[in-house]
C-alpha cells in the first residue's frame, strides 16, 4: 500500500472526491466543466427519456463496450462504475441506473482521440440495472449488466 | 484430551449393533490403529492437505451433516446439492459405514454414539503427522473461518487459533470471519505471527481507494522440483454479509479478471502446478472454473460442503478440480498430483474424515489447547440445561440450536417473531447431552453479539425474507452469499426457491392470521451488520433462558412450506 499518497490525497479535501469521479486518463476537468449541461437528460425520471435526452434512442447492444460493476454492491451509496469502449471513434460514454430517481449519472465527452475509458462512483438505492451508452460514429451502442443491492447480513 | 480406549469404543459399537443399527463390522474400516481408513498411498510428487472452515474447534465435536441443501437452476441435483442417500448412491458410499455418517445426516444419534466424536485439533494434527510422514514437503493449507467460532477464539481474540495452527504446521492460509476482528487485528496477525512461517494470501483484497492489493495474492512454493502456486480467494461478498466497518477500507467482490491476471501472472513465474484456495462457496467456485483458465484446482471451503470427490468443471484452458472440504475440522482433504516434464499427468483426492477415536491425540497440541482452556475451564464447563433431543444447526431453512435460540430470544424479549441468521457453523448436541455454555458460545460467539427488538412492518419482513432468499436460491451462484436462509420464529410462511425475488416468501401468517403489509410487528434477532447497534449478547439472553428452564424439550421447528421442490435430491 502507499500510505503516503494516501495521506496527501485525503488532506485535501476535495482530491479524493475528484479521484474517483474523473480518472479516464485523457480528461481533464476543465473540459468537463466546458462541456454543455443537458439538463433534459439529466432532469429525466425514466431511462426511455434520459436516453432521448442525450439523443440515443433505441442503442444496439455491443460486445465491445466493457461494463465492469460488481454483482452485489458493497455499499450502494459508492457503487464502482468502469467502462471501456473498444468501439472506434467513441465520442461519449454514458452511465445509466435504470431504478435511481434520475437514471442517467454521468455521460463524458471524449476530444480528440483521448481514450475513451471512465470510472465512476455511482449511488444505488435498490437493485437495478446498470447501462453504458458509447456514441461513436453519430450512432449509439449499450452494455448492460444488473447490480443487486441488498439488506446484508446473515451471511456464512 | 483423553480418548476413549480401544475396548470401550468396540462395546460401544457392539451396543448399537444390537439395537438394531447396521454397522459395518470394525475390521473393515479400522483394522489395527485406524489404519483401514487413513491408510492412503502417496500418489504422485505435489502434495497438497487442506481444511477449511473449522471455525475454532479446536476439541472433538459432533457434527450433523444437513438433511436439506437445496440446488436450484443448473445446480439442481448436483454435488454439492446432494443430501443423505442421494450423496451415498452418488459417491458410492456404503450405507451404514463409518464414511456414510461422516458425510450425511442418517442415522445420526446412534452412529454419532457408535463412531464417537469427530476433530480436534490435537486429532487433526496426528493425521497431519501421519501424512507428512510419507509425502515430503507436503503444504498444508487453511481455506480460512479458523479464528472465528468457539468462546476462546472470541476472549483471546483469535490467538487460541493462531498459536494452534502455527504448531499444527499451516503453510498458507485464505481467510473470511477473520475479518470480523477488525482490520487492524487481521494485519497485526498476517505481519507479525504469521511472519514468516504464514502466507495469508487474496487476490480480490483492494484497498477501496486507488485498488493497492493488501495482501499478497498468491504463494510461489519448490515442491520436490515443481513449482507450486496457491491463489488465495477471500469471502466476496465479506462487507456484505459481515460488518463492513469492521473493514472499512477495504473492498472484495469475485474479481475474475484479476483472477485470471494472478493466475497467468504465476505461470509465467514458473509455476507448473495452480490452486486456489478459496472461500467462495462451492456454487461460485465451480462458476469460476468455468470462466478463468489455467488453474489446476480450486480447494473450497465457506459453504461447508463435505463433497467426497472433486467436480472436474472443463473451460478454454483445459479442466479444473473443484473440491469442498467440509466444516468444524471434520475433515482432511488431500490432493496429489504426478507432475512430469512440467505437466500434471495424473491426481488422486481423497476427503478423509477425522475420527477422534482412531487417532491418538496428539501431546504437543494437547498440551497447547489444555493451555489455552485452562484460564476459562469454569465458564466453558457451566452446565445450562440437559437438552432431550438432537440439537444442531445446519439447513437452508432451520435447525433445532437455532429453534432454540429464537425461542428463547422471543419469550425472554417479548417479540411476536424472531429472526435468527442463517449461520453453518455451530456443533452438534445429542440427546441427553448437558449444554455447557461452550456449547452456547459455539453457536453465538461472533464480535457483533446483539440482541435486538426491532418494531418492523409486514412490508419490512417481506423484503428481509425476499433479500435472504435471494442471495440463497439465485440461479445465480454469482449472486449467491453462501449462508443459509434466514431462521425465523413465530411467523409461518411459504417459499418456493424456482421463483424471482420478490414473489418467493408467499402466505406469511403469525397465529394463522395473514402478515398486514402496514402493521407493525415486535421482531427480535442478533448479529445486526449496522455500525453501533447496541444491544445485550445474544449468549446472556440464551443462557438465561436455558438456566431458568433447565430442561430443554425436543424443539419444534418452524419451516416453511415449500413449492416445487419435490423429487430435489437436495431434501430427505
Amino acid at each position: 500500500m502507499n500510505t503516503t499518497r494516501r495521506t496527501v490525497l485525503k488532506s485535501a479535501t476535495a482530491g479524493s472526491v475528484l479521484a474517483g469521479l474523473i480518472a479516464a486518463g485523457a480528461l481533464r476537468p476543465t473540459q468537463v466543466l466546458a462541456a454543455e449541461w443537458n439538463k433534459a437528460a439529466f432532469d429525466a425520471h425514466d431511462t426511455a427519456s434520459a436516453l432521448k435526452g442525450i439523443g440515443a434512442g433505441t442503442p444496439m447492444d455491443s460486445k465491445d463496450l466493457i461494463l465492469k460493476v460488481p454483482d452485489i454492491a458493497e455499499n450502494g451509496a459508492v457503487v464502482p462504475v468502469d467502462v471501456i469502449s473498444n468501439i472506434p471513434n467513441t465520442t461519449s460514454i454514458s452511465i445509466l441506473v435504470d431504478k435511481n430517481p434520475s437514471p442517467l449519472s454521468a455521460s463524458f465527452d471524449f476530444a480528440n482521440g483521448a481514450l475513451p475509458e471512465v470510472s465512476a462512483r455511482l449511488k444505488m438505492g435498490q437493485t437495478s440495472m446498470v447501462k453504458a451508452v458509447a456514441k461513436a460514429d453519430g450512432k449509439f451502442y449499450t452494455a448492460q449488466k444488473e447490480v443487486k443491492v441488498t439488506v446484508g447480513g446473515c451471511g456464512g | 484430551m483423553s480418548s476413549m480406549n480401544r475396548r470401550e469404543f468396540l462395546q460401544i459399537l457392539a451396543a448399537a449393533s444390537a439395537a438394531g443399527f447396521a454397522l459395518d463390522a470394525p475390521s473393515v474400516w479400522a483394522a489395527g490403529k485406524g489404519d483401514g481408513l487413513y491408510d492412503l498411498k502417496k500418489f504422485g510428487n505435489v502434495h497438497l492437505l487442506h481444511f477449511t472452515d473449522c471455525h475454532a474447534q479446536l476439541m472433538p465435536i459432533h457434527f450433523r451433516e444437513p438433511s436439506v441443501n437445496l440446488g436450484v437452476g443448473d445446480a439442481m441435483g448436483k454435488a454439492p446439492h446432494l443430501v443423505g442417500e442421494h450423496l451415498l448412491k452418488a459417491f458410492g458410499i456404503k450405507p451404514g459405514s463409518i464414511e456414510a455418517h461422516a458425510f450425511t445426516y442418517l442415522n445420526f444419534e446412534k452412529a454419532a454414539k457408535a463412531y464417537g466424536k469427530i476433530g480436534g485439533f490435537a486429532h487433526l494434527a496426528t493425521l497431519v503427522k501421519r501424512l507428512r510422514a510419507e509425502r515430503p514437503n507436503a503444504l498444508l493449507l487453511d481455506g480460512g473461518d479458523t479464528w472465528q467460532g468457539s468462546a476462546t477464539a472470541l476472549w483471546t481474540k483469535g490467538q487460541d487459533m493462531v498459536d494452534a495452527c502455527k504448531l499444527l504446521g499451516v503453510d498458507i492460509m485464505a481467510g473470511h470471519w477473520e475479518f470480523t476482528l477488525g482490520d487492524k487485528r487481521v494485519l497485526e496477525i498476517v505481519e507479525k505471527d504469521f511472519k514468516g512461517k504464514i502466507d495469508f494470501v487474496a487476490q480480490n483484497i483492494k484497498t477501496s481507494d486507488f485498488g493497492d492489493k493488501v495482501f499478497e495474492p498468491f504463494s510461489l512454493r519448490d515442491m520436490n522440483g515443481v513449482k507450486v502456486a496457491v491463489i488465495g480467494q477471500a469471502f466476496p461478498y465479506t462487507p456484505i454479509a459481515n460488518p463492513r466497518w469492521m473493514v472499512p477500507d477495504w473492498t472484495f467482490g469475485i474479481q475474475d479478471d484479476n483472477m485470471q491476471k494472478t493466475v497467468d501472472e504465476a505461470r509465467s513465474k514458473g509455476a507448473q502446478v495452480v490452486v486456489v484456495l478459496s472461500h467462495n462457496g462451492m456454487d461460485v467456485d465451480l462458476k469460476m472454473a468455468s470462466r478463468v483458465n489455467g488453474i489446476d484446482a480450486i480447494l473450497g471451503g465457506h459453504t461447508h460442503d463435505g463433497v467426497p470427490a472433486p467436480v472436474v468443471v472443463k473451460n478454454r484452458g483445459g479442466q479444473t478440480l473443484v473440491t469442498n472440504a467440509g466444516s468444524n475440522g471434520k475433515f482432511l482433504g488431500v490432493l496429489d498430483f504426478d507432475v512430469r516434464n512440467g505437466k500434471i499427468s495424473d491426481f488422486r483426492y481423497k476427503l478423509l474424515p477425522v475420527f477422534s477415536n482412531l487417532l491418538p491425540a496428539d501431546a504437543e497440541m494437547a498440551a497447547l489447547i489444555d493451555k489455552v482452556r485452562a484460564p476459562y475451564k469454569d465458564k466453558l464447563g457451566e452446565k445450562l440445561a440437559v437438552s432431550e433431543g438432537l440439537l444442531y444447526r445446519r439447513g437452508n431453512f432451520n435447525g433445532s440450536w437455532d429453534q432454540l435460540i429464537l425461542d428463547a430470544m422471543m419469550e425472554v424479549q417479548g417479540a411476536d417473531i424472531g429472526f435468527s441468521p442463517g449461520f453453518r457453523w455451530g456443533t452438534t448436541i445429542l440427546p441427553g447431552q448437558a449444554i455447557t455454555f461452550e456449547h452456547l458460545m459455539d453457536q453465538t460467539a461472533i464480535t457483533y453479539p446483539s440482541a435486538t427488538l426491532t418494531e418492523m412492518s409486514g412490508e419490512q419482513i417481506k423484503t428481509i425474507l425476499e433479500d435472504v432468499g435471494d442471495n440463497l436460491f439465485n440461479p445465480d451462484p454469482y449472486y449467491q452469499q453462501g449462508g443459509d436462509m434466514v431462521r425465523v420464529g413465530g411467523m409461518e410462511y411459504t417459499c418456493d426457491p424456482n421463483a424471482k425475488i420478490g414473489r418467493r416468501i408467499q402466505d406469511m401468517r403469525l397465529a394463522g392470521k395473514p402478515i398486514d403489509a402496514g402493521k407493525s410487528y415486535k421482531v427480535a434477532g442478533w448479529a445486526p451488520v449496522a455500525e453501533g447497534a447496541k444491544g445485550e449478547p445474544v449468549w446472556d439472553i440464551v443462557a438465561r433462558y436455558l438456566r431458568d428452564k433447565k430442561t430443554i424439550t425436543p424443539r419444534k421447528l418452524n419451516q416453511p412450506k415449500l413449492i416445487g421442490m419435490k423429487g430435489n435430491p437436495g431434501i430427505a
